[in-house]
C-alpha cells in the first residue's frame, strides 16, 4: 500500500543528481504541487525526463527557471525560450527524442522489454550512433528502454491501495511513467477509500505506485 | 496579405480530407484546416497528446485545464471522443491509423523529404511528434507557404536542413499551386488563379513536372 504524505515529505526522497520522471504535456496533467515543493527544495542537477519543458513559469518550466536541471530529455523545448537559452549557453544538456520513441522507450523501461524498433528517425539526425535494423524489407531504429529513479504523475483520483484514474488529455504519459521508475509518486485531486473506484475505471493499477500526495 | 494565403492554403487542404478520415493536423497553419472542411463531410480529429473527437475551442471562460490540444490550447471533446495515453496515442499515429497528417514545413523537396523541426544554430524548438506523424501517417500533406518572406524557395531539389523524415510526403499545397510528390519527381496539378505555370516554376526551387491538365486551385466550398 503506498504511503499518503505532503508534496514535501514526498520531494524528499529526490537527490541531486537522480533522474525524474514528470507526467503531463504543455502543463495538462503535471504534477504542480511536486513540482513546486522541488523547487522549494532547491533541487540540482536532476535529470529530466519529460514530454515537454512547458512555457517559463509553468508546469515543469519551473524547474527550468530554478536551475534544476543539468539535463533534459524531452520530444519539444520549443514553448520555453529559458530552455533554448541554457542550451545554447551550454548550462543545459538537452537531447531531443521523438515523441512516440520516448513514450515507447519509457514504455519499455517499464514492461521489461530490452529495447523497441521504430521507423521515426530513420534516414534523420535521431538514426546517428543508433543500430538500423531491417526486417521483411524496412529500415527500423533500436532504441533503447528509459528508466528513471523517480517518476513524479499526476492522475485524478487515487484510492488508498494507489490505484489511479486519470481525466481527459491529463493522461498523456502519466501511466507509461508509472512503471518506469524505482520511486514513483502520484499527485492526486482526491484521495478515496479502497472500494470506491469501480476496477474497470483505473488505468493504473496501484501496485505501481508508492507514494501519494493530495494536491495542494 | 500572409493571412490570406494561409486561409487559401488550409482551404484547399480542407478539400483533400474525405468523410470518416482520421486526421491529425499539425500546430500552426495545418490547424486552420478544421475551420474550413467541407460540410457534409465528418473527420477524427486525433490530438497526439492523447485524444480524438478534437472539438473546437470552448467559449471564453469553459476552458478546462484537462482538454487541451498537441500546442497546449484549450480545446473540447466531441460525442464519440475518446482519451488515452500517449503510447497508445502514437500506436495509432505509427501504426498507420491516421488517415491524413497535414504539417507546416521549413523546406520539402523533390524526393518527398520534409525538413520542419530545426534550423541549426538557430532554432531547435524540438520535433515534438512531427517524425512520428510523418512516418506512420498514410497520406502526408504539406501545407506551407510558397516562399519564405525573402522571395526564396521552400520547396527545393535537396533539403539542406535537418529532416524530419525521408520520401513520406504525398502533396504539397501552397497558396500558389497543389503540387504531387511521384516518384519521378514533382508534379503540378493545380495553380491559383492569380498565376501561372511560369511564375509557380519560377518561385519553386525544383524542376516542376506537368500535369496533363493544370486545372485551377479550387478553394470554395
Amino acid at each position: 500500500m503506498p504511503k499518503i504524505m505532503t508534496a514535501k515529505e514526498a520531494v524528499a526522497n529526490i537527490k541531486d543528481g537522480m533522474s525524474v520522471m514528470v507526467g503531463g504535456f504543455m502543463g495538462a496533467g503535471t504534477p504542480e504541487s511536486l513540482i513546486d515543493a522541488l523547487v522549494e527544495k532547491g533541487a540540482r542537477d536532476l535529470v529530466l525526463i519529460s514530454n515537454d519543458t512547458c512555457f517559463p513559469g509553468k508546469g515543469n518550466g519551473k524547474l527550468v527557471d530554478a536551475g534544476c536541471l543539468k539535463k533534459v530529455i524531452a520530444s519539444h523545448i520549443g514553448t520555453n525560450p529559458v530552455t533554448g537559452r541554457l542550451m545554447t549557453s551550454g548550462e543545459l544538456e538537452v537531447t531531443l527524442v521523438p515523441q512516440g520513441t520516448l513514450a515507447e522507450q519509457i514504455r519499455a523501461a517499464g514492461v521489461g522489454l530490452g529495447g523497441i524498433l521504430t521507423p521515426t528517425g530513420v534516414g534523420t539526425e535521431v538514426e546517428k550512433n543508433k543500430s538500423v535494423i531491417a526486417i521483411n524489407g524496412h529500415q527500423y531504429l533500436l532504441e533503447l528502454p528509459i528508466k528513471a529513479d523517480i517518476a513524479l504523475l499526476k492522475a485524478y483520483k487515487a484510492d488508498k491501495a494507489g490505484n489511479l484514474t486519470y481525466r481527459r488529455a491529463a493522461r498523456n504519459f502519466n501511466p507509461i511513467m508509472a512503471m518506469a521508475a524505482g520511486l514513483v509518486i502520484a499527485e492526486v485531486e482526491e484521495i478515496v477509500e479502497i472500494g470506491e473506484l469501480d476496477p474497470d475505471e483505473i488505468i493504473t493499477p496501484g501496485i505501481f505506485v508508492d507514494l501519494l500526495v493530495q494536491r495542494s | 496579405m500572409a493571412n490570406d494565403n494561409k486561409a487559401i492554403i488550409a482551404k484547399r487542404v480542407a478539400r483533400e480530407l474525405k468523410d470518416g478520415d482520421v486526421v491529425n493536423l499539425g500546430i500552426g497553419l495545418p490547424t486552420l484546416v478544421a475551420n474550413y472542411i467541407p460540410s457534409g463531410i465528418k473527420v477524427w480529429l486525433q490530438s497526439e497528446n492523447g485524444l480524438i473527437g478534437m472539438g473546437p475551442a470552448p467559449e471564453e471562460g469553459k476552458e478546462d485545464r484537462d482538454i487541451v490540444d498537441a500546442g497546449g490550447r484549450p480545446v473540447t471533446i466531441l460525442p464519440g471522443g475518446a482519451c488515452f495515453d500517449s503510447a497508445t496515442s502514437f500506436g495509432m499515429i505509427r501504426g498507420g491509423h491516421i488517415d491524413v497528417t497535414v504539417l507546416g514545413a521549413l523546406e520539402v523537396d523533390e524526393r518527398g523529404n520534409l525538413a520542419n523541426w530545426m534550423i541549426p544554430g538557430k532554432l531547435v524548438p524540438g520535433m515534438g511528434g512531427a517524425m512520428d506523424l510523418t512516418v506512420g501517417a498514410r497520406r502526408v500533406i504539406v501545407a506551407t507557404e510558397h516562399n519564405l518572406k525573402d522571395g526564396s524557395p521552400k520547396i527545393v531539389e535537396r533539403c539542406s536542413l535537418p529532416l524530419t523524415a525521408a520520401g513520406e510526403v504525398n502533396l504539397i499545397v501552397t497558396e500558389l499551386a497543389v503540387i504531387e510528390v511521384t516518384p519521378e519527381g514533382l508534379l503540378l496539378k493545380e495553380i491559383a488563379s492569380n498565376t501561372t505555370v511560369e511564375e509557380v516554376q519560377r518561385r519553386t526551387g525544383a524542376r516542376l513536372l506537368f500535369a496533363e491538365k493544370i486545372t485551377t486551385m479550387d478553394i470554395e466550398p
